[in-house]
């Protein structure tokens, strides 16, 4: 061969491998939605947390689970054992975040369990587990690793959003980096440094799924260098209000769920996770997360562990007693008590007043004080302003009453409102040809918020969504 | 307000669980709600809430109703002045108006509000916000002379049977306001029919002066008259196009001036409570069908009326701008909204030039195309659904 003619066909070949394996950008705008700007955004700071002693893995954050204890108060445990486990599908384990002692097990109503606390030796040991590169790891390897370690309830699936079946093979995996809820996480300032470990955590998921793997970004900002370089992954950059966001739309316009599909779904701080059990052999799953909310004195980012205790985190930021303390964000959070702890799948503590007084009048005032969708009010004429909003109803509950409203915030092709009665109707047929395999209660949290007959639209559609996993399954 | 929450607060521990009116507390928080919104808190779901309810949303839909509400006041005075060949200033007219039409507001939201609290007593919950609107809609869409014990009856059978054997609030099929004019219409006819009965005073005749006529600019079609020879009042004044824009001619109380009606839209359109596109479909179809008939109907008077005529005379503007607009009644997909919206505009007009003897086109028509919009919904949500299976194929 000529000189001439072996560059060419070197030349083709490099080609070749970077189209294969390179970033395809493209960038998508979400017309409907709904930003809710609120005071107590986070300061791009990161501090390390106090010193905490417990910390806590809730059985409760998982839909469906029936947990049973491989542990009992006073048992050791290091990082990555196993402290309980799903009694309808053994091989999903939950284990300690930290080493130390199981130093409570809190239960509810019907001996139901609530809480595994752990008390931290402050030594953080880990088990030991598999390590290696996962592009030479076969599926089961990597699967039996995760399962192992705890790591596996990090994956949800849709439809149902429960813990994701190790037997199934989903059609693609979707990590969304662009948290647009009210006071977000801002995970290009987050994820800077978190390149490496990304990477290692994608190569892994490439192995779970026939399909692609989708990362969704933030399109309004400049794209991160750690996600610039990433390899195997299709990222797809997403302007507009919130739920531009959230997988659930970013789901709908790259690869809609049909009957019989599966997607799964993660959070990027978990895929990290993923990456340093390959790239290390061990559970580390610290995080960082925001401290945000009107409430808070000094809204910031903290480095801290799975399962922490939110007090460690808030110290004595909060000057308020009639707060609510939420883990995750306003819209789909779950309340927590003050010596609660950070939800499984949560990146945020949101802290914001308890709305329980009388307003004279108010359903008249002008309230310039309030955010609303509706040019009733005047919050539309200041876009930029920030809200202290509470958690009152602001109105009694009716039946549905004005129509269109739910449209404006759902960029879904799905019909809310008929999806939603087919929930209330228990009409399953009509809930899979109106929908219910694509969304989850996160994709309708604007409607609870719009709503102006006050309908807990996320209850209705859980409740559907759980007659669809007795029945249909 | 300190006062009226101490007094308030003083009734509360009576009526509710254990007290000794325990059984009245769906009446209590109906007023306590009404004065205070109310300090409940989120329990399930996102923890922060529109400030928007149902209160304001309804209490908007009165303020748009005002500007039609004082013009006809002020017609009604108009009218009979004329019709008696008095004189008076601004305020004379319209104190006359007031006079009249005050009673049937009155006993309008007396009688439906009591109805509403007897249904939220029996089935436990707060009264529903609805009947602020159909409240005030039922005495603008009547003759003002109808008799009071009339309006009491139309409302009793609006509410209990027009929207409460349906659930209540939210849950109706058709629109009150509208089942209460209809049952009025079927049930006594005569004091609903006729030029006599728009004027103040005329159907009595005392003091009226001769060759008054108090019909309207429909009824005039009807008996076929031209564009060119309607008359208002007396033979010897025209009534052109922009008097009936303006409104100040014979007819229900609320529905004469267009103009008033459509600075309610504007407030409806701006405060976004009313959606635009039932709205401005109505007016695009009763445009269509009236040059439809038009083209078609030569040497036929009534179809030859001009097409944008059908939009102001009758009940058209206020039926397009706040009858067909009520979202609980209308078509509940954005589609589905245009393709109401037009029905009903087109079959207002083919009613009234089809059928000239019913001049209550518009309402028939509204009420019609309530009883079609949840298959014009199933058809729009049908695609979606059609949509889905094929990608589910592919």
């Amino acid at each position: 061969m000529s000189e001439i003619q072996f560059f060419t066909l070197e030349k083709r070949q490099i080609i070749y491998t970077f189209v294969k394996n390179t970033v395809i950008m493209n960038n998508i705008k979400i017309n409907r939605g709904l930003n809710i700007k609120l005071k107590g955004m986070a300061d791009k700071s990161i501090s390390d947390t106090k010193l905490s002693a417990l910390f806590a893995v809730k059985p409760p954050d998982f839909l469906g689970l029936a947990p049973k204890l491989s542990v009992k108060v006073g048992h050791e445990v290091k990082a990555g054992t196993v402290i309980f486990f799903d009694k309808n599908r053994p091989e999903i384990k939950f284990t300690s975040p930290v080493s130390g002692k199981i130093y409570a097990i809190e239960r509810g109503a019907r001996r139901k369990i609530l809480e595994v606390v752990i008390e931290s030796n402050n030594k953080q040991e880990y088990e030991a587990f598999k390590k290696g590169d996962p592009n030479k790891m076969s599926k089961e390897d990597i699967v039996e690793n995760l399962l192992n370690s705890g790591i596996w309830p990090f994956f949800k699936q849709r439809p149902y959003g429960t813990v994701a079946n190790p037997e199934s093979t989903p059609k693609s995996i979707f990590i969304s980096a662009f948290d647009s809820a009210p006071l977000g996480v801002d995970y290009n300032y987050v994820m800077q440094n978190e390149g490496k470990m990304l990477q290692i955590g994608i190569d892994t998921l490439k192995q779970l799924t026939t399909g692609k793997i989708h990362l969704g970004i933030d399109g309004s900002e400049a794209t991160i260098d750690a996600f610039k370089s990433l390899k195997n992954v299709e990222i797809t950059s997403y302007t507009g209000k919130h739920p531009a966001g959230l997988v659930g739309t970013h789901i709908a316009k790259k690869d809609p769920i049909n009957k019989g599909e599966v997607v799964w779904q993660l959070n990027p701080q978990d895929v990290v996770v993923i990456g340093r059990l390959f790239s290390e052999g061990k559970f580390c799953a610290s995080r960082t997360i925001a401290l945000v909310g009107s409430e808070v004195s000094k809204p910031q980012y903290y480095k801290t562990m799975l399962g922490a205790k939110i007090s460690s985190i808030i110290g004595d930021l909060v000057s308020n007693d009639n707060v609510r303390y939420i883990s995750g964000n306003v819209l789909t959070g779950t309340k927590v008590h003050k010596e609660g702890y950070l939800g499984f799948y949560d990146s945020s503590i949101s802290v914001i007043p308890e709305g329980n007084h009388f307003q004279f009048f108010g359903w008249i005032t002008p309230n310039f004080h309030k955010f609303s969708i509706s040019k009733t009010y005047f919050s539309w004429l200041m876009p930029n302003k920030e809200y202290t909003l509470d958690t009152n109803f602001n109105g009694g509950q009716r039946a549905f009453v004005v129509t269109g409203q739910y449209e404006k915030v759902v960029p879904l092709d799905i019909y809310p409102v008929e999806l939603l009665k087919a929930c209330i109707t228990k009409d399953i047929d009509k809930m899979e040809q109106l929908g219910i395999y694509e969304v989850l209660e996160e994709d309708f949290a604007l409607c609870d918020y719009v709503c102006t007959s006050k309908q807990e639209t996320q209850e209705i559609l859980r409740k559907g969504l759980d007659l669809m996993i007795k029945e249909v399954g | 307000m300190k006062f009226i929450r101490n007094i308030l607060d003083n009734i509360k521990p009576h009526v509710q669980k254990g007290g000794k009116f325990e059984k009245f507390h769906s009446t209590f928080d109906s007023i306590e709600t009404l004065f205070f919104v109310p300090d409940h808190v989120t329990r399930v779901g996102a923890h922060i809430r529109d400030a928007m309810d149902l209160k304001r949303n309804m209490f908007t839909v009165v303020i748009a109703l005002i500007p039609a509400l004082l013009f006809g006041m002020w017609n009604v005075g108009y009218q009979h002045f004329i019709a008696t060949g008095q004189e008076g200033s601004l305020i004379d007219l319209f104190f006359f108006g007031f006079l009249k039409v005050l009673p049937i507001i009155v006993v309008s939201y007396v009688v439906g509000l009591g109805i509403e609290i007897l249904f939220a007593q029996i089935r436990g919950h707060e009264v529903n916000e609805g009947y602020f609107v159909t409240g005030m809609l039922i005495p603008l869409i009547i003759p003002v002379d109808t008799p009071l014990w009339m309006v009491a009856v139309a409302v009793i059978f609006a509410v209990i049977i027009g929207k409460e054997v349906f659930g209540g609030t939210g849950m109706n099929i058709f629109n009150p306001a509208l089942i209460a004019r209809a049952f009025l219409f079927f049930a006594y006819p005569s004091s609903m029919s006729g030029d006599k009965i728009w004027v103040n005073g005329l159907t009595d005749g005392t003091g009226i002066t001769d060759g008054f006529s108090g019909a309207t600019p429909l009824a005039q079609f009807t008996a076929g008259s031209t564009p060119n020879d309607l008359i208002l009042g007396f033979a010897d004044k025209h009534m052109s196009a922009f008097d009936m824009f303006m409104g100040w001619i014979p007819g229900s109380v609320g529905e004469t001036s267009t103009l008033a009606i459509l600075i309610g839209a504007v407030i409806l359109l701006l405060t976004g409570i009313a959606n635009w596109k039932v709205m401005l479909s109505v007016f695009a179809g009763g445009y269509l069908m009236g040059t439809i008939f038009n083209l078609v109907g030569a040497g036929h008077p009534y179809m030859e009326i001009p097409a944008y005529y059908h939009l102001i005379m009758g009940g058209f503007a206020f039926g397009a701008v706040f009858m067909a607009t009520d979202p609980v009644t209308a078509s509940q997909t954005e589609t589905g909204k245009i393709i109401y919206g037009l029905l009903i505009g087109i079959v207002a007009v083919l009613i009234r030039v089809v059928n000239p003897a019913y001049p209550e086109g518009m309402m028939l028509s509204i009420l019609f195309l309530n009883t079609f919009a949840p298959l014009i919904d199933y058809y729009v949500v049908g695609a979606n659904i059609k949509k889905r299976l094929k990608r589910a194929k592919a």
